[in-house]
């Protein structure tokens, strides 16, 4: 390097925080070099696969395995009967409930694991579940919650204490055998009578209809248990390989040293691969048992219907406000169908995650919310799809209650949310629902977005539209859909967020080489994130090492330090932390090392994007890579050899992202066809790490809201058999179904974060799906609509509009 | 997702096809793109012991136009149709619907002859073939014979095919006059919630001749005569479309599944309809 570059150069090469870095994990995944679980073959390897209930609600009388067992090539078929020696016929749940591995005398939703087979080839394992042959006797089914909390059938006796009692379940006292928890927050009686005494009130019954996150990749692993030296490794599609070696050492007895757990590459996950599941369990089993290798990957059918559901909560408001519009209270009722087992995945303290960051983006003084918990013969799950812990549900329902209050008042919409905005000096903001908004600027935001829309001219148009369509010039209705949200990401504390008993700080752990390149590990796994290129950015700006220099490692217990994973989009907000906080410990001892080359005092240099500079004196400096070499090769008095540091970030807050979405429609009245002519998304996620990857997230996002808001459901018939366990009837937008998307931005950082970056991942899933469905529910706003379900597909829409009359 | 097991067949002429096609009767069948049978075979739907692949077979595939007749091999592929220039020009609806067909990968492999062969109610094909008043080749052990699209349908799966014959071409007369395919869907890849084809000819202002016929509102497609009746000899009124959408009705018989209830699909299938009427008009 002959010539000097100016400062401005140094930064740009360092591709650090800002910057559109390519995504280095492209290469691998464009040329099909991606290494996922079902690509690991090791040696002797065997294949399990389930025979799995045809019923939603059955007893066993009997399992008869022997026609497998002939078959050739089938090593084992495991019942319950099997696991129970070993006490691991039933595991833990994330929700502190149990749920069956394999089905112990009776089966409580469809797909459910009753036997696992063992075969030599996939092919031969799914032809012995063939033979196979379960005795079932049906039970009655309940697939509504409402019906599930009158009825007379218990679906869990192994809750029912003596004489048929009702022992208090993980979250405190049950109401009815198929009830599992009451949760309340905020103050009831203050809340009942600021509604009682209000100027009007706006109720609404608000159904979030269950889906499923549908990851390209379905979730499966490998184990193998090596009885030589007793070390058993699990390769898996896990979204928090730390807490599955914990877990699987705590059920099965092997000390934590003898499990190594491996994530290799992920093909999505959305929440759907945060859980443990049976296979999982069994697969250690049979592994244990034979020796060699076993592995299990779902198919599409299993992965639909069997692992991780989302949503499926009924949501019942009431919202009080002034004459004026100014919001005084709010009411929020919620009966959540769990299904069979409660296998939510929240924090252990919050059995309806952070429901209760329902006001929204809203000054709400008085609020109360109450979740009641229920068992029906549906699959288990409850977990975050593509957002943090329930941050959908409250969304939607915030959203839509302002809507309907807006109704209610006969007010604008856009205007009603302005004048409930939190402001930006009541930041810290306070929630009459206990959560701390550490920062937020949504006056700004929204003005922005209304601007960029020309919203006052879409409302003209729109109204141009309502006269066309009653004068009979036109069959389609304009829908404007607007939504502000709120996110709370990033758990979390330790002192209050905890699954299983495991703190949600989250770690990374950082080697500096010597001849300055580096490699950090941390405690989360990407899944499609891009973790390999936002956190090397982190790094580069902090360590002033290029970020093409920095390797970043994740997903094998062995090597990372510990940590919770990645959901709920933590990893920015905490190993985002913690990767900023490592870097800090690297610079830190790394001003010491170049103090001591320039001769000068620790206080005298200064860091300088990739060098410390004597103060006062730019030319004199020592570049990090310099710096790197010394640390390793330099006796330096008084300074230990080697550039290294690891971080454990307990996050002192929250982070709060937030929103600010338009959506166009154009609705068919007489086919029930949506066309959406115009998304915008302004996403404030405070400090920019990557836009690039900000934008590629926002789409994929708001694609999955689209998906939610217009059809993708999992339905059950009255005989609880899965209606869409296909990717026939389970939408999944392709390219062609998805609108062009204009990205926007603020910048609000958040105060407590290091870098002051608050995640992403999941807001536009957040903000989007409220935001379809207001431009559906909008369109027939002159109408007399107050509120439609979704999802809005086809018929449900002409079912809308049949009901208001407008088919003639 | 795992098919059971199941033997492989590649012949290279036809009488290697009809020989394994006699030897094991129904537990033998014929493979063309596999976008119906192979899904239905690995979720166990289908059971095919012995499974014969058509790809290798000589003289089934192509398109070619000769006096005003068109002649498609079955083995033609739905891209292949869509790029086919001549064919654009003689019967443009075959390119229209072909469109709507799934999604390119989809349709790099779907076969005309599966599509028409298998008797899924949801094919596009079918109800196309009908209106368009194709004839079904078929060979069998007794040699070759042709069917109406309009009497090869009896009921879901179930068609005029014996187990032992083979669909090796459709034949149609080139089409005039004015045509549309019109197809309601949740998504690229579903079958239609209702899809018309309709073909139009008019003399002056008056509606010359009208062939209707209907996908997935029955267990078969719906070729209406009545409804095309109604059209003919006016000058498409509103009377006259209430009439064709009446009778249309009047013959169609939809079932409840995830695209919605029968009340909606009646509503979706009249509004298809009178779209697809009104365009092949404009264009007749």
């Amino acid at each position: 390097m002959n010539k000097e570059l100016t400062r401005e150069e140094r930064t740009d090469a360092l591709g650090g925080m800002g910057c559109k870095r390519k995504r280095v994990e492209d290469a691998r995944f464009t040329q099909g070099k991606g290494n996922y679980v079902d690509d690991i073959k090791l040696p002797g390897m065997l294949q399990g696969d389930f025979v799995r209930s045809p019923y939603a609600h059955a007893r066993i009388k009997s399992i008869d395995s022997s026609a497998a067992m002939a078959l050739d090539g089938v090593i084992a078929v495991l019942t319950a009967e099997d696991l129970a020696p070993l006490g691991l016929h039933w595991m833990p749940t994330l929700a502190g409930d149990k749920q069956m591995v394999l089905a112990d005398g009776k089966v409580l939703f469809q797909g459910q694991e009753v036997a696992f087979v063992v075969a030599k080839d996939r092919y031969i394992a799914a032809d012995a579940v063939e033979l196979v042959e379960v005795d079932y006797e049906e039970l009655p089914v309940l697939t509504d919650p409402f019906a599930a909390m009158e009825s007379d059938v218990v679906l869990r006796e192994d809750l029912l204490g003596e004489g048929g009692s009702l022992p208090d379940g993980a979250h405190g006292p049950r109401k009815h055998p198929n009830h599992i928890f009451t949760w309340e927050v905020g103050e009831k009686d203050a809340t009942e009578q600021v509604l009682d005494e209000a100027d009007v009130v706006a109720e609404e019954t608000v159904y979030y209809h269950r889906t499923h996150p549908c990851p390209l990749e379905t979730c499966g692993c490998v184990a193998s248990m090596d009885k030589v030296n007793g070390k058993l490794t699990l390769h898996g599609t896990f979204q928090a390989p730390h807490a599955i070696r914990t877990v699987v050492s705590l059920i099965s007895g092997i000390e934590e040293h003898n499990i190594r757990v491996i994530s290799p590459d992920i093909g999505g996950g959305f929440g759907n691969k945060v859980g443990a599941y049976p296979g999982y369990v069994c697969s250690v089993v049979a592994s244990i048992v034979t020796g060699v290798p076993v592995k299990w990957v779902e198919d599409r059918m299993e992965n639909l219907m069997t692992t991780a559901f989302a949503r499926d909560y009924h949501m019942t408001g009431k919202i009080s406000a002034t004459k004026e519009g100014k919001i005084t209270g709010l009411h929020c009722h919620v009966t959540a169908d769990h299904g069979g087992f409660d296998a939510c995945a929240d924090p252990t303290k919050f059995p309806a995650g952070f429901m209760n960051i329902c006001t929204g983006s809203y000054d709400i003084p008085t609020a109360y919310l109450a979740v009641d918990g229920v068992y029906t013969n549906k699959a288990p799950g409850g977990v975050s799809y593509r957002c943090s812990f329930r941050v959908t549900e409250a969304a939607y329902f915030i959203e839509r209650m302002v809507e309907v209050l807006a109704i209610e008042l006969n007010m604008d919409a856009a205007e009603l949310r302005r004048i409930n905005f939190i402001k930006k000096e009541q930041f810290p903001y306070q929630s009459a629902l206990g959560w701390e908004y550490d920062s937020g600027d949504y006056h700004t935001a929204w003005d922005k977005a209304l601007k960029a829309v020309d919203y006052d001219g879409l409302r003209a148009e729109q109204a141009q539209r309502v006269e066309d369509f009653k004068a009979g010039k036109t069959r389609k209705l304009m829908g404007v859909g607007l939504t502000h949200f709120t996110e709370i990401v990033g758990a979390g504390p330790v002192k209050n967020c905890d699954i299983l008993g495991l703190g949600m700080f989250d770690s990374c752990e950082i080697r500096i080489h010597p001849t300055g390149s580096a490699i950090a590990r941390l405690g989360t796994i990407s899944q499609g994130q891009g973790h390999a290129t936002t956190f090397a950015q982190i790094l580069a700006t902090e360590i002033g090492l290029p970020a093409d220099s920095i390797t970043i490692e994740e997903g094998d217990t062995d090597t990372a330090p510990y940590g919770l994973g990645t959901y709920g989009s933590r990893s920015t907000p905490v190993a985002g932390a913690a990767t900023a906080m490592a870097g800090r410990k690297i610079r830190a001892k790394a001003q010491m090392i170049a103090a001591y080359l320039l001769e000068v005092h620790d206080d005298d240099v200064e860091f300088d994007v990739d060098r410390f500079v004597v103060k006062g004196a730019p030319e004199k400096f020592k570049t990090m890579k310099e710096i790197a070499f010394a640390a390793y090769n330099q006796a330096i008095p008084g300074i230990e050899p080697g550039l290294e540091a690891v971080s454990y970030y307990d996050p002192p807050n929250m982070t709060y992202p937030f929103g600010a979405y338009v959506c166009v429609m154009d609705i068919d009245v007489d086919t029930g066809v949506t066309d959406i002519r115009r998304f915008y998304a302004l996403d404030d996620c405070g400090t920019r790490i990557n836009p690039m990857i900000i934008e590629g997230q926002v789409h994929g996002g708001l694609t999955e809201a689209l998906a939610v808001a217009l059809g993708q459901e999992i339905a059950y018939d009255d005989m609880g058999n899965v209606k869409t366990g296909t990717l026939m009837d389970f939408f999944l937008p392709t390219a062609w179904e998805v609108p062009n998307y204009e990205t926007d931005h603020t910048v609000t950082p958040s105060p407590h974060h290091p870098i002051g970056a608050k995640g992403v991942g999941e807001s536009p899933h957040v903000g989007g799906v409220p935001c379809f469905s207001n431009a559906v529910n909008d369109a027939f706003r002159a109408f007399g609509l107050r509120h439609t379900n979704m999802p809005h597909d086809h018929w449900r829409i002409w079912k809308t509009a049949n009901d208001l009359g407008l088919h003639g | 997702m795992i098919p059971a097991a199941f033997e492989y067949y590649r012949p290279k002429d036809m009488a290697g096809v009809l020989s394994v096609l006699e030897e094991h009767g129904d537990d033998a069948r014929v493979v063309a793109g596999g976008h119906s049978l192979i899904p239905m075979m690995k979720l166990r739907m289908a059971e095919v012991p012995h499974l014969i692949d058509l790809q290798d077979v000589a003289g089934l595939t192509g398109i070619s136009i000769d006096a005003g007749r068109v002649r498609i091999g079955a083995m033609t592929t739905q891209h292949e149709i869509i790029n086919h220039a001549g064919l654009s020009d003689v019967a443009p609806i075959m390119r229209e619907a072909s469109l709507q067909i799934a999604d390119p990968q989809v349709r790099y492999m779907g076969t005309v002859g599966g599509n028409v062969a298998n008797g899924d109610p949801g094919n596009d094909m079918p109800g196309l073939m009908q209106c368009l008043d194709a004839t079904f080749i078929l060979v069998g052990p007794d040699g070759e014979r042709s069917v109406a699209a309009r009497d090869f349908y009896e009921a879901a799966y179930m068609t005029d095919r014996a187990d032992d014959e083979v669909l090796t071409a459709v034949e149609f007369a080139a089409s005039k006059g004015g045509y549309a395919y019109e197809k309601q869907k949740r998504k690229i890849g579903d079958y239609a919630t209702a899809a018309a084809a309709v073909l139009i000819t008019k003399d002056g202002g008056t509606c010359a001749s009208a062939s209707i016929a209907m996908t997935n509102l029955s267990d078969t497609p719906v070729y209406s005569v009545d409804a095309g009746a109604a059209l003919v000899g006016t000058s498409l009124d509103e009377a006259s479309m209430k009439a064709a959408v009446d009778a249309m009705l009047g013959d169609i018989d939809p079932t409840e599944d995830n695209r919605g209830p029968i009340e909606f699909k009646r509503h979706a299938a009249s509004v298809i309809l009178r779209r697809a009427i009104e365009n092949a008009w404009d264009r007749a």
